[in-house]
């Protein structure tokens, strides 16, 4: 017997007393979070309708593969074989690595699916299951520190994104000065990802939360202060940019396969 | 206006104990601590309850109301639904002592494993000065008034018995944060220390702690996340792996 049923605590049988409904809370999130992955991953092995001019899926950018379709390329670049192994690997599964990793290390979402898929806990004051806890202080968890790198990384795909949007003020033949409904799909899609990105604990630590002297640094301080001003709102950034980019990958794909009109506004 | 509420209050000690139901008088802009009082005045003289300002500011009633913990006096009885039974047991995370009361000592052994503040010698009494930017960020941590709620609610302790020798919990993390960011603060390891002899790295985020703390310090966001960032900053950092800084604690 451990935890809230040792036998120096108070003698109290249930797991928890609470009486609202802590458990909506992490249901809402499983059942969002785990919509999301299925089709998240159904999306990464399809390998079709994620480009049509001028837009891309932010599933399938920057799209390196030689499998890309035409167009879609980054700068008509191909780094990666269409066939890796001598099975055919789909674009988006090459890039996969870095947004999944940015957002399963994020704090936030850290602490979304340690209670809503692992229980640990389920809520607050409502015993975990686990009899066993060792944190992120062992693998697999350990690896939680590499939120820095997968931050980077993040960075760097945003950039391509915010490409990817400028790109889209064309029309389908390629002519600049036009903008479509897609094109407002990908900005807001591109423009939450930086706010996401810039809100993340990891950049508020890195523009100065680690100095130690404020006021040898007035620059840094004045960047800490506004990202610490983004930062209390991570988790809003969070999830808004997740429907942002699930709704750019569905407003693409179902443009490319002809069920959707992309509607120019001129 | 006087009205009746149902109260459930656990009774016991070490031994044995279970809660017990009474119905007691309740007036308007009580807290749980007046009603508590009154119980104890009226219906159960030998109920122990620890309390001292009545202000939410000695942090010493603190117990679990509605599973959800609390302090008894900052809690007002009219936040519950009229007819609703409010149920009061002890901290769940901490060893029973009698009724309300249980043994906080715990958290007093994890204060003196985390060395006090390090003034620089060249300075002088009174010669120390800092700049008011400087002096912000720790005082957020300055609120905390020792009221434990959140090492009760950190489930790494409440959950895990055998965890309470290697975790520090929340409150002393906020204590390391506040001096690892203090400008005059000699002690360079504490980075170190906090990751590799007070736990850090088994708190998983769930922000449990800033739920409960009645000074709303952000201690999550604010303490434990920025001395996660500090460790990374020392052990796993890339950028300081490749220029060779990893090992070096550079002070600023």
């Amino acid at each position: 017997m451990s935890g809230v049923f040792s036998p120096t605590r108070a003698k109290i049988k249930e797991r928890t007393l609470r009486t609202d409904k802590w458990w909506l809370e992490p249901a809402i999130t499983f059942g969002v979070l785990f919509s999301f992955v299925i089709y998240a991953t159904f999306r990464a092995f399809e390998g079709a309708n994620y480009f049509v001019e001028p837009l891309i899926s932010p599933f399938y950018s920057p799209c390196l593969s030689e499998a890309c379709v035409e167009g879609s390329k980054l700068f008509g670049w191909a780094p990666v074989s269409a066939q890796v192994l001598g099975f055919a690997l789909s674009p988006a599964l090459i890039i996969l690595i870095f947004p999944l990793g940015f957002r399963m290390t994020c704090y936030y979402y850290r602490k979304a699916y340690y209670r809503s898929f692992w229980f640990s806990p389920p809520a607050c004051a409502v015993a975990e299951p686990h009899t066993k806890y060792t944190g992120e202080t062992r693998a697999p968890l350990i690896l939680q520190n590499a939120h820095r790198w997968f931050f980077y990384a993040g960075l760097v795909f945003n950039v391509f994104l915010t490409y990817d949007a400028v790109l889209a003020f064309r029309n389908e033949h390629g002519d600049w000065g036009h903008m479509s409904v897609g094109t407002l799909v990908l900005v807001v899609s591109s423009s939450l990802l930086w706010f996401y990105s810039l809100s993340c604990h990891t950049c508020r630590h890195t523009v100065g939360g680690r100095l130690k002297h404020f006021s040898k640094h007035p620059f840094r301080y004045k960047l800490w202060t506004t990202v610490s001003v983004l930062n209390t709102k991570h988790q809003q950034f969070a999830w808004f940019s997740l429907a942002a980019v699930a709704f750019a990958d569905i407003y693409v794909r179902q443009v490319a396969t002809g069920a959707w009109t992309n509607f120019y506004f001129f | 206006m006087t009205r009746k509420l149902n109260l459930r209050i656990w009774r016991g000690d070490s031994t044995d104990g279970g809660l017990k139901d009474v119905v007691v008088d309740v007036n308007e802009g009580e807290v749980v601590l007046d009603v508590i009082h009154r119980v104890q005045a009226t219906q159960m003289g030998d109920l122990a309850v620890r309390w001292n300002c009545k202000a939410g500011k000695c942090g010493s009633c603190s117990m679990e109301i509605n599973g959800k913990p609390r302090l008894a006096c900052m809690t007002q009885v009219a936040s519950f639904d009229e007819g609703e039974t409010i149920t009061v047991t002890p901290l769940r995370a901490f060893p029973i002592i009698k009724d309300l009361v249980t043994d906080v000592s715990f958290n007093y052994k994890k204060a003196m494993e985390v060395p006090a503040y390090s003034h620089p010698a060249e300075l002088g009494p009174g010669e120390a000065r800092m700049e008011q930017v400087d002096v912000e960020r720790s005082q957020e941590f300055r609120k905390c008034i020792e009221c434990f709620l959140c090492q009760n609610t950190c489930h790494v302790i409440r959950d895990h018995e055998e965890n309470k020798k290697s975790f520090a919990g929340p409150r002393f993390f906020i204590r390391i944060a506040e001096l690892d960011m203090h400008p005059l603060d000699r002690i360079k390891n504490r980075k170190r220390t906090a990751q590799e002899e007070h736990g850090l790295g088994m708190c998983n985020i769930t922000k449990c702690c800033t739920e409960v703390c009645p000074e709303h310090i952000k201690i999550t966001d604010n303490a434990i996340i920025p001395m996660k960032e500090r460790v990374v900053d020392i052990k796993y950092d890339p950028a300081r792996m490749f220029s060779g800084q990893l090992r070096r604690e550079k002070r600023d």
